[in-house]
């Protein structure tokens, strides 16, 4: 299956999860699906946790939906799993959890970027191959944890690891600039000693493209996005 | 005992490379050996704490067996959410160290005094507590880390201790450094604080009253046993707040075994904390020293 038609797929299971689950954060969900439909196709099914060559850390855990969808829609695990999602005792709750292809949970903002940092670092002294992807939020760059890894990974230059930012501009009370501005983003990152790329985070094409660009330190690509993404309606509201 | 920590560090290196010394910018004079020799096992996160525990989290699920070495509250406080998500969470074997628990850092006042963390590590699902009185306490405590592949927590002084005499071993996880038959009295510690406990018991001991004196290097029910405890009058002393440390961790235990058990502790005063001095000078206010200590005994031996 082609990444658009795994996003297609996605879009719609995530819609019923979160509808049958009566729970929150969809638009938050379908603004990355995109993202996620090419980081995912990137792990193999038939190997390991442990075993495989790319590495994906979703921080923004709150787009479990999203996750869990497209993670389905890959063949990494069961739809008839999925369809438990936010039930009384099931594995896949409202925030992602670690579990089978997933490593690492992310329930509170800022987590995953440290952490990365200290998987791209093991790999670059282990003498690994692996490539180590992190997808964040563009309101939880309001966390101090992620500026200090930000830090860190370009000191250690740390080019085997990739962060994609879900710049829909908002957040959960109003817009990033009206909460607390972030711009201008891609300086900041720059100024930090990162590779930095603005792109469309619904076109799959420029995605890949970054994920094949090799450079000499950590990179980042500023993933302009839509929340609500494929739901007139939901498109760009908070609500 | 810092130095030596990382000396054990250093030679366990030699033989196992999963050994990784993390360090949050603090370490002067004590972390340059093991860097010199394992610069590709070490690393200086910088004053960055929670990035730190995230990234040991990081390395230990790649194999590695990280060791996360700093002052006091900043590999503990600071990076609390980190250890509980990202460590404890996930079950991984990160080995924490604070150095200057109690009252080593007590002229820098209240952000460097290590008074909360045996209560607040305790807390986190998986995180074994660990608090060496001296030298030869610690090298227990790494032995029993290194046995365990989860989240640990070792609490140290600041300077080298000299090492006390083992008097006997009632079970392996605590230690009597003073043991009597039929004691109407038990002095139980953790830390260094231990050596005032040592120090109460021969003055009492001068005034006709015998005291056992026990040390808990691993702050745990696990680490206690019913012989130590029934039918006695015990004193817990602590270097910690009275709640959640030693004295919560026997109270829990005699309560639980329903022990015919009088407990009694002697821990920071919360109302002194504006107190700044030497380590000798706060034990004396907070009265967890061994005039205090003495006193109680005898007040209750009487």
């Amino acid at each position: 299956m082609r990444t658009t038609d795994i996003a297609r797929v996605s879009r719609v299971r995530a819609l019923q999860m979160v509808n049958l689950a009566k729970s929150a954060h969809i638009g938050s969900s379908l603004s990355c699906i995109d993202i996620l439909s090419v980081l995912y196709s990137r792990i193999n099914p038939t190997q390991s946790l442990d075993r495989q060559e790319y590495v994906v850390l979703v921080s923004k855990g709150h787009a479990a939906a999203g996750v869990y969808s497209v993670m389905s829609s890959v063949g990494l695990i069961p739809l008839e799993q999925i369809a438990t999602y936010c039930m009384d005792g099931a594995s896949f709750s409202g925030h992602v959890s670690a579990g089978q292809f997933v490593e690492f949970s992310t329930r509170s903002l800022g987590h995953a970027l440290p952490y990365a940092v200290g998987r791209a670092l093991a790999a670059k002294r282990k003498g690994l191959k692996i490539q180590i992807y992190v997808l964040l939020s563009d309101g939880e760059y309001d966390e101090g944890s992620n500026w200090e890894a930000a830090l860190i990974a370009s000191h250690l230059e740390l080019n085997n690891l990739k962060v994609i930012i879900d710049r829909n501009f908002l957040q959960s009370l109003k817009s990033t600039e009206d909460t607390i501005r972030l711009e201008p983003l891609a300086d900041k990152w720059k100024a930090f000693g990162w590779s930095v790329e603005t792109l469309d985070g619904h076109n799959h094409k420029s995605i890949e493209a970054f994920l094949s660009t090799k450079s000499t330190n950590p990179s980042v690509a500023i993933a302009r996005t839509i929340k609500g993404y494929g739901v007139s309606f939901m498109e760009n509201s908070i609500e | 005992m810092r130095n030596h920590l990382v000396r054990r560090l250093t030679s366990l290196a030699r033989t196992d490379e999963e050994i990784f010394l993390l360090t949050g910018d603090l370490g002067y004079g004590v972390v340059e050996e093991f860097e010199k020799e394992f610069p590709e096992q070490f690393l200086n996160s910088g004053v960055a704490e929670q990035a730190m525990m995230g990234l040991a989290a990081g390395l230990a699920n790649s194999g590695y067996k990280p060791w996360v070495y700093s002052i006091a509250n900043f590999p503990t406080f600071r990076c609390l959410e980190q250890i509980r998500n990202d460590v404890c969470y996930h079950n991984l074997d990160v080995t924490i160290v604070a150095v200057g628990s109690g009252f080593p850092y007590g002229t820098l006042g209240y952000s460097h005094f290590g008074i909360e963390d045996i209560s607040v590590m305790r807390a986190l699902p998986g995180m074994k507590v660990y608090s060496p009185a001296n030298t030869l306490e610690l090298d227990f405590v790494i032995d029993s880390c290194l046995k365990y592949g989860g989240p640990k927590y070792i609490r140290l002084d600041k300077g080298a201790r000299s090492t006390f005499e083992r008097v006997a071993n009632p079970s392996a996880l605590t230690w009597a450094y003073k043991s009597i038959n039929n004691s109407k009295f038990s002095i139980l510690t953790t830390g260094t604080i231990l050596s005032e406990a040592i120090k109460a018991a021969k003055l009492l001991e001068s005034q006709g009253i015998l005291v056992e004196v026990h040390s808990v290097p691993f702050v745990n029910s696990e680490a206690l046993t019913i012989e130590m405890l029934q039918n006695r009058f015990v004193v817990t002393v602590e270097e910690h707040s009275l709640h959640g440390g030693l004295f919560s961790c026997v109270a829990e235990f005699v309560a639980t075994n329903i022990l015919n058990t009088k407990v009694q502790g002697l821990g920071v005063n919360p109302l002194k904390l504006q107190v700044t001095g030497s380590q000798e000078y706060l034990r004396k206010i907070h009265r967890i020293n061994a005039d205090a200590i003495y006193s109680l005994v005898c007040l209750k031996g009487n």
